[in-house]
């Protein structure tokens, strides 16, 4: 009998530090992400060049993260892309002029969406687009510039 | 020519033939709703797949979390790319080498163990007579042995990237020094939930079944001799680590293909 | 009801492309013991397993109580399966639970008896076949003549209707196949239990089956009573009975000519 109490409170352990394992993957190594944990709206954004932009990307306002790209499409007709983002409902007052810009973390970091406050005292809600725009640094277009200038 | 052609055809027929009795006992052995006093069985094969894998699982969870943090930081820091090293390690674990890992050693620790003792148990006479008995064995040997593997492999994938993830921290940040906050905050800013640990979690699932369900097959379909049971064991780890391996690129190439 | 316990008509049955039985008749009349004796390979195990409804028959009638075993579901075969009671040749004990535990396994699984009922009928039936003092002990601590006596117990454990016993006296010395006789005789006796035995042992056989058939080449080729048989007109029976080395039964495994194979051209 004592044998299988044994097995039993083994067992049990067992289970306990599988479902701890669980929690705290959840927790500690995924965080609580503002962008999946809080309700979020969702905004576009049209930008001629994104390079490298990802899905999951941040959106950031004076470097804090208040959101993430949630997809990425292109607009054939135009040529540009459109950018959906999901901010945190908390950040409601972006107004309707505010800027949008491709960023890049450090020299080789990840490319982000940086957001700046516009001056209107309209604000964007769900499903709007921002205008305002500025698409992705290419270093290596503006290296080809420098050359073809030099060629000059 | 021809008598090629029929080798290869009745070699192709055997193994259709025996993908469906493999079927055939999931099934059979599936539809089964345990009475009350079965479960002390269940609990009895967790501990025997679980508990008794415990071991080796943390042993290699710590030692791949801590030579993989090793690696990621010569290569980074010569970047100056310490701060990505948490999540590159957390990525990693979670999304590959956590279920991988699990679902290989799973199969050369228990599920090689449940071959052999069905094997043995079928060679002895013990699920004839407890069919005599009027006993199903495939309710009372083969099914807790199926569901211990189904909760195992994913609680004990779970256990693998928490220490493993542990084991990193120990390195990564008490011995090389880099700062903890960035370590923690870089895994969490980059790891995602759904993306990350639920497609982890449903990679376990999957192969805790098929590794479940290939060990107790070739268990309960061996030839009852000595030689039949060792090669239905060395079957058993062979297969389970191929199906691992297969289903794993191609679940990856489903679930994270597009690199969303 | 009729008074066979089991009826076989017409048997047949082939593993891979060999034919095992070919048209096999068996009854076995109720409270009787009856044995199927035959040379090895003659695919007694089998008809065993048939009978169990392990085993599907090619055609032919299996009915076993008035059941025709090969058209049972999964589910009903089981249920018969609890009126029967089989002893393996290597006597199937489960090793890793204790001889009394054994004993116990059917009465657990198929009843709700409580504990010390279940106690009382565990020592009961080890008793019955002596090993009321080896409770405690496990499987791989038991000799093979004990082990025979405990798988013994738990076939009779939950009192079924009839028994089957594959060859129970081979292999063992001639004190426990003493005991295993007077065991298999007094369990008939006693609890008016249906034997069918499987063996080629002989004495120990004819001391016990009030029937005997012989069979080969998958066909009965003698029964009725052990005095009767050794006076058989068939030369195969006699043999059989007797154990002459050769006879229509040949001492030599089908080969070519001897000197030929010895001196032929290598």
């Amino acid at each position: 009998m004592m044998r299988i109490r044994t097995i039993e409170i083994s067992v049990g352990a067992f289970l306990v530090a599988g479902a701890l394992a669980l929690v705290f993957l959840v927790v500690r190594v995924s965080g609580i992400n503002p962008a999946a944990g809080a309700e979020t709206y969702t905004l576009h954004a049209r930008f001629d060049e994104i390079a490298g932009l990802s899905m999951r990307a941040k959106v950031s306002m004076a470097g804090v993260t208040i959101g993430r790209v949630t997809a990425i499409e292109i607009d054939s007709e135009y040529g540009e892309a459109i950018v959906s983002m999901a901010i945190d409902k908390r950040i409601d007052n972006l107004s309707v002029d505010a800027g949008a810009r491709i960023q890049t973390e450090g020299i080789l970091g990840g490319r982000y969406v940086s957001i700046v406050l516009g001056a209107e005292d309209e604000y964007l809600v769900d499903g709007d687009t921002i205008t305002e725009t500025q698409g992705a640094f290419v270093l290596e277009n503006l290296i080809g510039e420098l050359v073809t200038r030099m060629g000059n | 020519m021809l008598r090629f052609l029929r080798l290869v055809g009745q070699r192709g027929l055997d193994v259709l033939a025996s993908f469906g009795r493999a079927g055939i006992l999931l099934f059979l052995s599936l539809w089964h709703v345990p009475g009350r006093r079965e479960w002390s069985l269940y609990v009895k094969q967790v501990y025997q797949l679980g508990v008794m894998s415990m071991g080796i699982i943390v042993l290699s969870a710590f030692s791949i979390g801590a030579v993989l943090t090793l690696q990621f930081y010569t290569q980074l820091a010569r970047f100056g790319a310490q701060d990505s090293i948490g999540l590159g390690l957390a990525l990693v674990l979670l999304r590959e080498l956590g279920p991988v890992v699990t679902g290989l050693l799973f199969a050369g620790r228990a599920g090689s163990a449940v071959t052999a003792e069905i094997g043995l148990m079928k060679a002895t006479d013990q699920l004839s007579s407890m069919e005599m008995m009027g006993v199903d064995p495939l309710h009372r040997i083969v099914a807790p042995r199926l569901w211990a593997g189904f909760l195992c492999l994913p609680l004990l994938a779970m256990i693998f990237s928490a220490v493993a993830i542990w084991g990193g921290s120990v390195v990564g940040i008490d011995w090389l020094g880099i700062d903890d906050g960035q370590f923690w905050a870089g895994m969490q800013e980059g790891v995602e939930i759904g993306t990350d640990v639920g497609k982890g979690v449903v990679k376990c699932v999957v192969f805790g079944v098929v590794v479940s369900w290939i060990s107790v097959y070739q268990g309960y379909d061996c030839v009852p001799t000595s030689e039949g049971i060792s090669a239905a064991t060395t079957n058993s780890v062979v297969y389970s680590s191929i199906a691992v391996l297969a289903l794993d690129f191609l679940m990856t190439l489903v679930m994270y293909g597009e690199f969303k | 009801m009729t008074d066979n316990l089991i009826e076989i008509e017409g048997l047949r049955y082939s593993r891979g492309d060999r034919l095992i039985f070919d048209g096999l008749d068996l009854v076995v009349p109720r409270g009787e013991i009856t044995a199927l004796m035959g040379p090895s390979g003659t695919g007694k195990t089998t008809l065993l397993q048939i009978i169990g409804g392990q085993l599907k028959p090619d055609a032919g009638r299996v009915v076993v109580n008035g059941k025709d075993v090969p058209s049972l579901s999964r589910r009903e075969l089981f249920e018969l399966r609890k009126g029967m009671g089989m002893l393996f040749q290597s006597a199937a004990l489960f090793t890793e639970i204790s001889v009394y535990e054994n004993v116990a396994f059917p009465l657990r699984v198929h009843t709700e008896l409580p504990e010390d009922i279940v106690r009382d009928l565990v020592l009961m039936k080890l008793n019955a076949v002596g090993l009321r003092g080896a409770r405690d002990l496990m499987p791989s601590q038991l000799s093979g003549g004990m082990s025979r006596r405990v798988a013994l117990a738990r076939a009779i454990a939950l009192d079924p209707l009839f028994i089957m016993y594959d060859e129970p006296f081979t292999g063992q010395d001639p004190i426990a196949m003493g005991v295993l006789v007077s065991l298999i005789r007094g369990l008939n006796e006693s609890l008016s239990m249906t034997s069918l035995v499987v063996s080629h042992d002989i004495h120990e056989t004819a001391s016990i089956a009030d029937q005997i058939y012989v069979v080969a080449d998958g066909r009965v080729i003698g029964r009725g009573k052990p005095e009767i048989l050794r006076e058989s007109a068939s030369t195969q029976v006699r043999q059989f009975i007797n154990g002459d080395p050769d006879g229509p039964v040949p001492f030599h495994y089908p080969a070519d000519d001897f000197l030929e194979d010895v001196l032929g051209d290598r």
